[in-house]
């Protein structure tokens, strides 16, 4: 997936320039930046629900001419904040992911029904099928958010910070669970963090952004430095190298 | 959670709480509703100034279906009763059907479009533009016909479908296919219409009772010409409708997921509104405005099926019908010979029902 020259702002004033991004088939990239530096409005702008400039190519198809339900079919989306619908089961919301797949005014198949089963099965929810979407907990809630997209069987998942609403273990549970998916099919992850600590363990590749530029790229090391982080957030932190990625450590001023 | 009984088909007969209901008591309730309807249908054919015996009703219904091929019930009613039934009973409960039917499927289609749980079918000028038109006709062109058709139904259909068409206008220019923009500017058309309803009927008091009359909705003296002037209408909308469900669905998460699950929200909400205000200027144009109806049975019947418009919607097409011939039911039995306007007798009913309904569930939860 490529992303190339993208431009977007909302009436006259100007959010994003020049943006530009590439990520491998089966990659991780890892958006990050300080608050309103433009990372949600990429994301949207790449889905085609912003209007933009530049273009974004998928396996060289440009995604911009292409209509929506087939768009629907490369490009799966979850929003920093869902609207979760009232009074519909777990497997109903799941089943919606299957929407761009099927006839739009017929009933779900039963390849539909196989697809969400699996998808559920995998993300251990089927225990909550039966429920309302919107009774969940917020960490059943993200699991429930992320079926739905799986079940669209995307080439690449855009997530808008998926860890928002999640205390640690469940933050880390659903990071891992998109590591298996990437590595189990080829799935590739984009996504919006703002836990640098998490980006750094989890991404391979971070593109930080700072008001709608990128200013960095590269793997967590190159980017995650105390001297960026100084410039780009204000913020005075020290760096953890670990096994798995920098962690990042802040740290009080005299 | 509760597990199912070894040995039944179904595992999913979840009942815990936050449990949405399965498809098999979704199922059980819309035959529940489609009974209820049926039973409806007979007590409003029966009941009357002219008791008619039921199974002598039955019997008519039968012998007046399979005249064509030429087999003959016996025990059908004759003459006086006969012209009852055919010409004043049936057709008034007919017509109490497609109404009832058509405005609640209407606000179930509204409230799904708008995600508002408060949104009706008059929401968006319908209402005011019926009523303006009907005003204006009754004040100043009274007694015309067109062809064989009262030129106040036709005045109440076209003024609504010209108030629908103004929010839509207006909206579209404020806003594009927003909903918020869109029920804004119903809100702006509805109160403009209205007013200049009001200050027409202000003009002419004399006119008061006859237009007081029409705004409060009634069923009385309707004919086989009037079912047959809205069932085209009412059935091209209804049947629009019924196969959105399932996008509309897609449409209760937000815009931006609907779009990235490959659905057009703008066009879908153009559509549904579109033939949800074509089903109500149906109905208003023969019943004046009858409320409640597409406000309160989709929430009942939510209650009853779940929050899938592919059940709301039919469900509702049913509950709605049986509702409104049981309110008429009532209208004109009540203080016989003299008859209550219909709208006021479905918020009578219907006000307290819903009531109870909200109080059994909070009692439940």
């Amino acid at each position: 997936m490529e992303v190339v020259g993208l431009d977007a702002g909302y009436g006259r004033r100007p959010v994003l320039s020049a943006v530009r991004f590439t990520v491998a088939a089966g990659g991780w990239l890892g958006i990050i930046g300080p608050n309103g530096s433009g990372k949600s409005t990429l994301l949207r702008s790449v889905l085609g629900l912003h209007p933009h400039e530049g273009e974004v190519r998928i396996d060289g198809l440009p995604l911009t001419a292409m209509p929506r339900r087939d768009r629907a079919r490369l490009l799966a989306y979850a929003p920093q904040l869902p609207v979760l619908p009232e009074g519909v089961s777990t497997r109903d919301y799941v089943l919606l992911g299957r929407t761009p797949h099927r006839p739009l005014l017929a009933a779900p198949r039963r390849v539909d029904r196989e697809v969400v089963a699996d998808v559920m099965g995998r993300l251990e929810l089927e225990a909550l099928a039966d429920r309302a979407v919107v009774t969940l907990s917020g960490g059943e809630q993200q699991r429930a958010v992320l079926a739905r997209a799986l079940a669209q069987q995307p080439r690449v998942l855009l997530l808008d910070e998926p860890t928002a609403a999640l205390d640690l273990g469940h933050a880390q549970q659903v990071l891992d669970l998109l590591d298996r998916l990437r590595r189990q099919d080829g799935l590739t992850v984009v996504s919006t963090l703002h836990d640098l600590t998490l980006a750094g363990q989890y991404a391979e590749r971070l593109t930080l952004l700072a008001e709608g530029r990128v200013v960095a790229e590269g793997s967590p090391e190159e980017v995650l430095t105390a001297a960026v982080l100084s410039e780009h957030y204000g913020a005075r932190a020290r760096i953890v190298p670990g096994p798995h990625g920098p962690a990042v450590l802040p740290v009080r001023g005299a | 959670m509760s597990t199912a009984a070894p040995g039944t088909r179904s595992g999913r007969t979840a009942a815990g709480p936050g449990a949405v209901r399965s498809r098999r008591s979704a199922l059980l309730a819309g035959a529940g509703t489609a009974v209820v309807l049926g039973a409806a249908v007979l007590a409003g054919v029966w009941v009357g100034a002219v008791p008619l015996p039921p199974g002598a009703v039955v019997a008519t219904l039968l012998d007046r279906a399979l005249a064509p091929l030429g087999l003959d019930v016996p025990g059908a009613l004759e003459g006086t009763r006969a012209a009852v039934l055919v010409e004043l009973r049936l057709p008034r409960v007919v017509l109490a059907v497609l109404v009832g039917a058509g405005l609640a499927v209407s606000g179930a289609a509204y409230q799904g479009v708008f995600r508002n749980p408060l949104a009706d079918p008059y929401l968006l000028g319908a209402a005011a533009g019926a009523g303006l038109g009907a005003t204006l006709v009754i004040a100043y062109a009274p007694g015309q016909h067109v062809g064989p058709v009262g030129v106040v139904p036709l005045a109440a259909f076209v003024g609504a479908l010209v108030g629908v068409g103004c929010a839509l206008a207006l909206g579209h220019v404020a806003g594009g296919s927003q909903s918020a923009s869109l029920l804004l500017a119903g809100i702006a058309v509805a109160a403009f219409l209205a007013a200049a309803q009001t200050l027409v009927q202000q003009q002419n008091t004399d006119d008061l009772r006859e237009i007081y009359g029409w705004l409060l909705g009634h069923l009385g003296g309707a004919q086989w010409s009037d079912v047959g002037l809205v069932l085209p209408y009412l059935g091209v909308a209804v049947g629009t409708l019924l196969l959105c469900a399932r996008p509309l669905d897609v449409l209760a998460v937000g815009d931006d997921e609907a779009r990235s699950l490959g659905v057009h929200p703008g066009r879908l909400r153009l559509l549904v509104v579109v033939a949800a205000s074509l089903a109500t200027a149906s109905a208003v144009a023969v019943s004046g405005l009858i409320g409640f109806v597409g406000l309160v049975v989709p929430h009942v019947v939510r209650r009853l099926v779940g929050a899938a418009n592919a059940r709301v919607l039919p469900v509702s097409l049913l509950a709605g019908g049986a509702f409104l011939v049981l309110a008429d039911l009532l209208a004109r039995t009540v203080l016989s010979p003299a008859e209550l306007p219909l709208g006021v007798v479905t918020a009578f009913v219907g006000a307290p029902f819903f009531a109870g309904l909200l109080w059994a569930g909070a009692r439940r939860r």
